[in-house]
């Protein structure tokens, strides 16, 4: 009966009725999803495209470069890709903490008024498309665009300068656009910062460089592990600041992908490396879990 | 010269408002603390008093004016090279550092070794009643133990100055008293000397080896606790320390005269003083009349008693309207029956308990 229902036993079930919802949701968009491309990174390529039902692991081993031993030799050029990928997003992530954590800094202490508008400039890129954005960059830096014609007219260089179409403006591209994810979390725990225990610091005799590896760093680090995290994970599997600014010259895992579903209709080795990227993303996500777990348990015993 | 720690000349600071007025801060304070001297600076909220820490503590720069501290001249010194330590209102301990690594920070960060530091942590700890807590983090622990915390990181490097700034205010009142006495035990011990910053006139009557009272970022007057509230340079300092009954007037040969009719007799300690000026009566220093010899009094008609443990308050008016209120000692009982009944009391007072204060002194 339900009147005879305790108090908590009452509260669990509401909870179950309100969750269902979306764990339906989950369940049905999501983890079915995933298991149809488990089973497919399993099984062997069809000739046409498509998939053969037999089981095939040497998806894997080809993205090591050990693939198959019946058929090919030892051949790194995905693991290159990969590596270049991690590299690219690696440097994403340093490029934009360096513009952004500074930059917190600055906002933080504004007035409330242009701390508002601030915000909303970073913002504001979101309300434009993301293509139209990217291929303005490719105005800026193709061989006849504006840096080069510039530096053409003034005589600085003589021949225009590969600027598009490289690892540079690959990772250009991504700065300029994952800036505000790097930004938000950063500003948020920059902003939470208590300046008192700055001062603090220097009333102790700490000069300005030891406070800020000692007290400003450590109380700002989990905005910057967050906002890394966030900027890392797409930047790793994003494909289209490479196809636009990286044109057939940069290959990157989002691109191989979206490669192997479309034009090589290798359905099986493009489901293999999406599990790739996406086990180096839950690898980041579980220790920053894990990380900022400790920290929880610091702050609430 | 006076052989002072720490030595203002002339500092003064003002800070500019939002509205585009400015306000002083620091109206060219001259200030010398003594060695091993625990110093409190009061006045109500807005009075300079924590200006006045943080030029001292390299946090607020004058505008014009010198610090000396030990003889030398720290005006332009940045806080982190002063030998200077504070213990702030809400404490400021790192969150993200244990209970040990707070308390050794200064020497830490002065490149003391790791096993000295320890010991000295643990001796620091044990000093402020915390002995063993090294390994807690600042959240563990109670708002008093925090505060002792931030007293022991305060003090382990030795400063030649310590400077509070309102450090009890968050502590309920039990606590707040034994910290005082704490406070006042551990600055003998240190031989250091204190400066402490408060609002609450009964803490800096109880702790202070000299007051200095502030408002409108000038000192009204820095002397002991007891002269502060027994004698008070001026209506200002004898109106925040303290309850207080003024009645001005006229001096005329041992009396105090009001225009409206009012007597005050004083002992004549101005000498033959005439002119105009205010006489301070205490609350406590009025008993009621029928106890003693023949004390000059004031009759009053009694507004409401009120009972507040260890005394009855007694708020009233003259005859003429003045608000008088007196504090009789829970003691005497008897006597306060016989008021509540008739609703008017006679006030004696001891004219030598009366205090003048001359209105050149407010400014008038």
């Amino acid at each position: 009966m339900a009147s005879e229902m305790s108090l908590a036993g009452r509260r669990r079930v509401q909870l179950a009725l309100l969750l269902a919802p979306v764990t339906l949701f989950f369940a049905v968009f999501f983890l079915g999803p995933l298991a149809i491309m488990i089973v497919t990174s399993l099984l062997a390529p069809g000739l046409y495209g498509g998939v053969e039902w037999t089981y095939y692991p040497h998806n894997y081993g080809r993205i090591l470069g050990f693939a198959d031993p019946a058929f090919e030799v030892f051949d790194p050029v995905y693991l290159s890709i990969f590596l270049r990928s991690l590299k690219i997003a690696g440097f994403t992530v340093i490029a934009t903490m360096v513009v952004c954590y500074p930059a917190a800094f600055c906002i933080a202490r504004l007035s409330e008024r242009w701390r508002n508008f601030c915000l909303f400039l970073i913002t504001l890129p979101f309300f434009t498309s993301l293509i139209v954005r990217l291929f303005i960059w490719v105005l800026i830096l193709r061989q006849t665009g504006i840096v080069n014609e510039a530096l053409l007219a003034t005589g600085v260089i003589t021949r225009p300068l590969e600027l598009i179409y490289t690892d540079g403006a690959i990772v250009l591209g991504m700065v300029y656009i994952f800036i505000p994810f790097m930004f938000m979390p950063i500003y948020a725990s920059v902003e939470k910062l208590d300046w008192t225990l700055v001062r603090a610091s220097l009333d102790l005799g700490a000069g300005p460089v030891r406070t800020f590896v000692r007290i400003i760093l450590p109380l700002t680090a989990p905005g910057i592990a967050g906002g890394a995290i966030i900027v890392f994970i797409p930047a790793l599997g994003n494909f289209v600041v490479p196809a636009v600014l990286g044109g057939a010259k940069v290959m990157m895992l989002g691109n191989l992908i979206e490669q192997q579903f479309l034009s090589a209709r290798n359905w099986p080795f493009g489901s293999a490396l999406a599990m790739m990227v996406m086990s180096v993303m839950l690898v980041l996500l579980f220790i920053h879990v894990v990380a900022s777990g400790r920290r929880g348990a610091d702050a609430t015993n | 010269m006076r052989d002072s720690i720490v030595r203002l000349e002339g500092a003064a600071k003002t800070f500019p408002t939002p509205e585009g007025q400015s306000v002083i801060a620091l109206d060219k304070i001259d200030l010398d603390v003594d060695r091993n001297e625990f110093l409190t600076l009061l006045g109500p909220s807005g009075c300079g008093k924590t200006t006045l820490l943080q030029a001292i503590s390299g946090f607020v720069e004058l505008d014009a004016g010198r610090i000396l501290i030990d003889g030398v001249d720290m005006t332009t010194r940045p806080p982190y090279r002063r030998p200077v330590n504070t213990v702030f209102q809400n404490y400021a301990l790192f969150p993200h550092m244990t209970v040990g690594e707070n308390t050794g920070y200064a020497l830490e960060v002065a490149g003391v070794a790791k096993s000295d530091r320890m010991k000295q942590v643990a001796a620091a700890l044990d000093m402020v009643g915390l002995a063993g807590m090294e390994g807690r983090r600042p959240r563990q622990l109670s708002g008093g133990q925090q505060q002792r915390v931030a007293l022991a990181r305060a003090i382990i490097a030795r400063p030649k100055l310590l400077l509070l700034d309102e450090p009890l205010s968050a502590l309920d009142k039990n606590l707040r008293q034994s910290m005082q006495i704490e406070l006042k035990t551990l600055q003998s011990e240190l031989g250091i000397s204190f400066i402490f910053v408060t609002h609450d006139q009964q803490e800096a009557l109880t702790m202070s080896d000299r007051v200095a009272v502030l408002s409108g970022g000038r000192i009204q007057q820095l002397d002991t606790p007891r002269n502060i509230y027994d004698r008070p340079a001026n209506s200002f300092v004898a109106t925040f320390v303290g309850a207080s009954n003024l009645f001005d007037g006229q001096l005329d040969d041992g009396w105090l005269l009001t225009g409206d009719g009012i007597a005050i007799r004083h002992l004549p300690s101005l000498g033959k003083a005439s002119g105009k000026a205010k006489a301070l009566i205490r609350p406590e220093q009025f008993f009621i009349a029928g106890e003693g010899r023949d004390y000059p009094f004031l009759d009053v008609e009694v507004e409401q008693i009120v009972f507040v443990g260890a005394s009855f308050e007694l708020f009233g008016h003259t005859a003429e309207g003045r608000k008088v209120v007196a504090e009789i000692p829970a003691g005497r009982r008897s006597f306060i029956g016989e008021v509540e009944q008739a609703k008017k009391a006679r006030l004696s007072y001891d004219p030598s308990a009366v205090h003048l204060i001359r209105c050149d002194a407010d400014g008038i």
